[in-house]
């Protein structure tokens, strides 16, 4: 079932890839003497459609070498969590800054995944905004995404700028 | 005995207290910055270069390449620790440093990294006395048809001698080099699959992005389906003992770091390769000498040494045409470079007729510095080790903040966080369909290079394939190539026929 999955959605990205590639020339370019610019990534995602409808094939016919559990509920309940937690925390950092996003995403894992006590919580959710402000910030000038808290941190750039 | 009075003058020179002192100051910030993934020795030596000019050029060269030895030592510690690599020359350490790490040997495999990258150091920079002028018309001899075929052998190591499924290597080889055309075209300059029109596309796929959302994000998802809250980890402990057995092992695989030396060497001094493409080759050629290859991946102490030693001898490789043709070998030395031009040195061949003093001073110093590297990163190994030992959801929850923050820090892009978090769930859906990982990065870091030395070879021939054949160093490794790629179809027949006969 896996392999089936896998092997189907790779060659619908290779398919996208090669309608994609087509834009630009996929033959010999008279001009420059070689392929074209759409060449190479045609030709390879030809290559990769190929072979997974060599692995679809195979797993249709039952000679596939796959052995793991591909979908477990339980395990993969948690997965999605942590991916749909992920992508909330990213999609709030340009809003709500990456000093709110990251901390609130922590405190989701340590404390409401993780079962960890208050105080293991508290004291990372604090000092890695903190390790970050000054390693990130104040040593390397990356500016983090701020977002609304931008003003909160004009006191604290003319403490350190 | 001129070269034995010239470098002495430069011990001189780079033995001095404070250029002692700026050593140490020097790799120990390397260090933690080629630990942290996202970030390395080009951040490195960027974030330090516009601080150099108040110290003289032989003491600002002497902090900027320790920078740059400690970056390329740290970059391991992140890769056999988090499983992510701290910078992109460490990617081929993770392939067997991480499973060495999850089999409580993380340990070893740091000491492996460390004495691994002091022995490719070492022997490179001794190289590099020794030879620099005549090594560097070698490697002006090199032309597109030899990268171009170099490239391709080290593909076909992947799917001849990779034990991996091989329809599921091909794809996985395909995929990368297809994600490396994303961006514009090399020679028009036409824009090519960008997807949903999103500008930052235009920039390409990093590598790095696609490293950290493979190894950082797909990791922890993939481990966090096979244990919720135990650890993911056996914790390890490390002794003085246990650092002497582990000099002693990595001693015995002399053949793996001569070789990888060497080779990192030189494919660190071609301009368009560098210490990345130099590790990956040297973890595939070691492969495919190796007496076990299937144990590659699996935790073999010779795949993190293997690709170890050649980065750091690429590092130092890749300074030779900085200094002697002012030709950079990647993108850090292009940063020396452009301070050295800040300190108004000249590079070229008449550097070392007219600068003596700076050139033996900066050679003499990548021997303290790589001594001094070494020296502090195993002094720091029990520290790093430690951090093994909280537990999973804590180190999780910090790994996942890291690569948000490392992904973003680069670029500056939001674009590339988000592709982090989609090549992480990509990662962690085809590891569960068995598709192996390292072929995928490979080809991403080496696609341009295989694109532009395939096109450039092309053009410079009118369209003549038989250029890659008839020139006797791309031919031998073309010819070496197709037998890789046969090979697994040697092992079919000759096991269909023992089938038949049974």
């Amino acid at each position: 079932m896996a392999d089936r999955v896998i092997a189907g959605a790779i060659m619908a990205l290779s398919l996208y890839f090669m309608w994609h590639a087509s834009e630009l020339s996929i033959g010999w370019n008279g001009m420059t003497g070689g392929p074209g610019g759409g060449a190479f990534p045609f030709w390879l995602s030809a290559i990769m459609f190929v072979c997974a409808a060599g692995i679809l094939v195979r797993s249709l016919r039952g000679k596939t070498d796959y052995s793991g559990n591909f979908f477990d509920p339980e395990t993969l309940s948690w997965v999605v969590s942590v991916a749909v937690a992920l992508t909330i925390t990213i999609a709030l950092m340009p809003v709500a800054g990456a000093y709110i996003a990251l901390p609130l995403f922590m405190f989701w894992y340590l404390k409401i995944f993780g079962r960890h006590g208050w105080t293991l919580t508290a004291s990372l959710c604090i000092c890695t905004p903190i390790f970050l402000f000054f390693f990130f910030e104040v040593t390397l000038k990356i500016l983090l995404p701020k977002g609304l808290t931008e003003p909160l941190f004009f006191p604290l750039y003319a403490m350190f700028f | 005995m001129e070269l034995i009075g010239h470098l002495a003058d430069g011990f001189a020179t780079s033995l001095s207290p404070l250029n002692l002192f700026i050593v140490i100051i020097g790799v120990t910030a390397g260090l933690f910055i080629g630990a942290m993934p996202g970030l390395g020795s080009v951040n490195g030596v960027a974030i330090v270069l516009p601080m150099t000019f108040i110290v003289p050029p032989s003491s600002a060269i002497i902090l900027l390449c320790a920078i740059y030895y400690g970056a390329m030592y740290g970059g391991a510690i992140s890769s056999i620790l988090l499983g992510i690599p701290g910078a992109s020359t460490a990617v081929a350490t993770t392939f067997d440093g991480r499973p060495m790490a999850q089999q409580g040997r993380a340990g070893l495999a740091l000491i492996a990294a460390a004495v691994a990258s002091f022995v490719g150091g070492t022997i490179s920079v001794i190289l590099f006395t020794l030879f620099a002028a005549p090594l560097a018309d070698v490697a002006l001899a090199f032309g597109p048809a030899e990268e171009f075929a170099l490239v391709l052998l080290a593909f076909t190591t992947f799917v001849g001698l990779g034990g991996d499924d091989i329809l599921k290597t091909i794809i996985m080889i395909c995929l990368g080099l297809a994600l490396s055309t994303v961006g514009l075209d090399l020679i028009s300059g036409d824009p090519r699959l960008i997807f949903f029109d999103q500008p930052g596309f235009y920039s390409g796929v990093s590598f790095l992005v696609l490293a950290i959302g493979i190894y950082g994000v797909g990791e922890i998802l993939y481990t966090i389906e096979t244990s919720k809250s135990a650890p993911s980890v056996t914790p390890a402990r490390l002794t003085f003992r246990d650092l002497w057995f582990g000099i002693k092992e990595v001693g015995k695989l002399w053949k793996t770091l001569g070789f990888g030396s060497s080779m990192g060497f030189f494919v660190g001094m071609l301009p368009a390769a560098g210490a990345t493409p130099a590790a990956l080759m040297s973890y595939g050629l070691s492969k495919l000498m190796s007496k076990q290859p299937e144990t590659f991946g699996k935790g073999n102490i010779e795949g993190v040494a293997s690709p170890e030693t050649a980065n750091n001898a690429a590092s130092t490789g890749s300074l030779l045409p900085m200094l002697t043709l002012g030709i950079p070998g990647s993108p850090t030395t292009a940063l020396l470079l452009g301070g050295m031009v800040m300190w108004g040195l000249v590079p070229g061949p008449m550097l070392f007729i007219e600068q003596p003093d700076f050139v033996w001073g900066l050679i003499s110093s990548l021997y303290t510095a790589n001594l001094a590297a070494v020296l502090v990163n195993l002094a720091l190994i029990p520290v790093f080790v430690w951090a093994l030992r909280m537990p999973f959801t804590v180190l999780c929850t910090l790994v996942l903040v890291l690569c948000i923050v490392g992904g973003f820090a680069p670029s500056q892009k939001m674009h590339d966080v988000w592709l982090i978090i989609g090549f992480g769930v990509a990662g962690y859906l085809l590891r569960k369909a068995e598709y192996p990982m390292a072929p995928l990065v490979l080809a991403l870091v080496l696609g341009p290079l295989m694109e532009k030395s395939f096109r450039q070879t092309l053009i410079s021939e009118q369209g003549n394939m038989m250029a890659f054949i008839e020139r006797p160093l791309s031919g031998t490794f073309i010819a070496i190539s197709v037998v890789f790629f046969l090979l697994p179809l040697l092992k079919y027949v000759k096991k269909a026929n023992r089938a038949q006969k049974a």
